[in-house]
C-alpha cells in the first residue's frame, strides 16, 4: 500500500508541456527537491500555478533561471527580478491574481464548484473581461476554478499511505493545491509507519495523493 | 526621528487592544514596535499565522516560520497556524480590523494605488486586494511624497488597488482623512505648517476645525 516512490520516478511522470500546481510562499514549504528534480529532467514548457517565484537561485526561482516555464499563474512576482525579465521579455506568459483569489480560484477547482463569488479586484484592472454578480445589492467578481494535471506538494509528515501535515507558514497553499490536481506528488520531510498519525491530525487525507517522496532519497 | 518612525509611530496610535491587525511588508512593519502601553494587538502574516511577533534576537528562527516577505519570524504563545484559504477568509470576511499598507498614490476620493506602475514595475499585487476590499479599517502609512512630487492627488494615474474609500492616511506631516466630502486634514506634525502640508499635497484638502497636532515621543 505505501505510494513512496524513488525521486526520479516520480518525476518521469510529468511530461513537458504540463500544468503544475507548486505549493510554498517564498519558497517556504515548497518542495524542494521535487523542483530541482523537474530540472535535472530537463523538463520544460511548463505551466507553474503558485503564490509567487521566490527569489534567483531558490525553489520556484530555480525553474524561471532554468526557463523551464512557459506560463505562470502568480499572485507576486516582485521579489523575483529574473521572473519580471522574462515576462517583459515575452519569454513567459504571466497571469497575476489577487492572493485570496488565487487560493479560492484552486480552492473551487479542487472542491467541484464553479467559481467563488469576491469583491476582491471589483473596479480594478482584475476585473477586466470578468463577469460580475450582484447578491444582495453587492457587487462580485466571478472568479473561475484553477485546476492542474499535477500539484507537487511539500509536507512536514506523512504515512505511507499518503495523508499529510504540514508545519506553521509551510503549510500556505500546499493544502488546497493537493486537492486541485489530476496527479499529487507529496515530499514530505519525514515519512513514517501508519496509524502514527491520528485520525484528527491528518490535514491532507491520503486519498487524494499518488506519489510520495521522502526528503532523504 | 525619521520619517518612517514619525509614521509608524502615528499609526500605532490608531490600535485598540485585541485588534486582530495586518501590517504590510516594509514601513508598516516597523508599526508593531510603537503600541501605546496596554494595548496588545493579534498580528496576522497572510502566509499563514495569526499571532506573530518580531524575532527577538537570532537563534529562535524556524525553517517554517516565515513574514510575509519571506523573512524569519517568531510567534506568541497562543498563535495559530493555518492554510492560505482560512487566511484570506479572516481578511475578506470581516474578521481583520485593521490592514496598514504601503501607498504609491492616494487621491480625493480616498482611492488606493499601491501595486504596479504600468511598463516600469510589475509585482503582482500579492494579498494587497484582498486586504483593501476586506479589512474593517484601511490605513496607509507612507511618506508624504516621493523625491518631492506630491503622492496624495486629485486623481490617481496608476491603477487601483480597489474601489474602496480608505479610512486613514498618514504621513510625516499629516494625518488626513478621506470623507464622503474630501480629504480632512486632522493632525499635522510638530515640525509643519498647514501651508507646508498644502503645498506638499496636490489634492484640495478640507482643515478640520479641531485641527490638531500629531503626539510623538520625543
Amino acid at each position: 500500500m505505501s505510494k513512496v516512490s524513488s525521486l526520479s520516478k516520480a518525476v518521469e511522470e510529468i511530461p513537458d508541456g504540463a500544468s503544475i500546481m507548486i505549493g510554498g510562499f517564498m519558497g517556504v514549504g515548497s518542495p524542494l527537491k521535487l523542483i530541482d528534480e523537474l530540472i535535472r529532467q530537463g523538463k520544460h514548457d511548463l505551466t507553474i500555478i503558485a503564490n509567487d517565484t521566490a527569489k534567483p537561485g531558490f525553489a520556484i526561482g530555480k525553474l524561471i533561471d532554468a526557463k523551464a516555464v512557459s506560463r505562470l499563474v502568480a499572485s507576486h512576482i516582485g521579489l523575483n527580478p529574473e521572473t519580471q525579465k522574462q515576462m517583459i521579455a515575452g519569454e513567459i506568459e504571466v497571469e497575476l491574481v489577487p492572493q485570496g483569489t488565487l487560493a479560492e480560484r484552486i480552492r473551487a477547482g479542487g472542491t467541484g464548484l464553479g467559481g467563488v463569488l469576491t469583491k476582491t479586484g471589483v473596479g480594478t484592472v482584475v476585473a477586466e473581461g470578468k463577469q460580475t454578480i450582484d447578491v444582495d445589492g453587492d457587487t462580485y467578481l466571478l472568479e473561475k476554478p484553477l485546476i492542474a494535471q499535477f500539484a507537487l506538494i511539500y509536507a512536514w509528515r506523512a504515512d505511507h499511505f499518503g495523508n499529510l501535515q504540514y508545519e506553521l507558514t509551510a503549510r500556505n497553499f500546499n493544502p488546497p493545491m493537493a486537492m486541485a490536481a489530476g496527479t499529487v506528488i507529496a515530499e514530505a520531510g519525514e515519512i513514517v509507519p501508519v496509524g502514527v498519525i491520528p485520525p484528527d491530525q491528518v490535514e491532507t487525507v491520503s486519498v487524494i495523493v499518488d506519489t510520495l517522496v521522502g526528503r532523504e532519497d | 526621528m525619521n520619517a518612517k518612525e514619525i509614521i509608524a509611530q502615528r499609526v500605532a496610535q490608531e490600535m485598540n487592544d485585541g485588534d486582530l491587525v495586518n501590517l504590510g511588508i516594509g514601513l508598516p512593519t516597523m508599526v508593531a514596535n510603537y503600541l501605546p502601553a496596554g494595548v496588545r494587538c493579534f498580528f496576522q502574516s497572510e502566509n499563514g499565522i495569526i499571532g506573530m511577533q518580531p524575532l527577538d534576537g537570532p537563534g529562535s528562527a524556524l525553517d517554517a516560520l516565515t513574514d510575509a516577505g519571506g523573512s524569519p519570524t517568531s510567534v506568541i504563545p497562543g498563535a495559530a497556524a493555518f492554510d492560505s484559504v482560512a487566511s484570506f477568509g479572516f481578511i475578506r470576511g470581516g474578521h481583520l480590523d485593521v490592514t496598514v499598507l504601503g501607498g504609491m498614490q492616494v487621491d480625493e476620493d480616498g482611492m488606493l494605488a499601491n501595486w504596479m506602475i504600468p511598463g516600469k514595475m510589475v509585482p503582482g499585487m500579492g494579498g494587497a486586494m484582498d486586504l483593501v476590499a476586506g479589512a474593517k479599517r484601511v490605513i496607509v502609512a507612507m511618506t508624504h511624497t516621493a523625491k518631492g512630487a506630491p503622492k496624495i492627488l486629485k486623481k490617481c494615474n496608476l491603477p487601483l488597488t480597489a474601489v474602496r474609500r480608505i479610512s486613514l492616511i498618514v504621513t510625516e506631516m499629516a494625518v488626513i482623512e478621506p470623507t464622503a466630502e474630501g480629504l480632512v486634514l486632522r493632525e499635522i506634525s510638530p515640525e509643519v505648517t498647514v501651508d507646508d502640508v498644502k503645498a506638499a499635497t496636490e489634492a484640495s484638502l478640507i482643515v478640520a476645525p479641531d485641527i490638531g497636532v500629531m503626539k510623538l515621543a520625543a
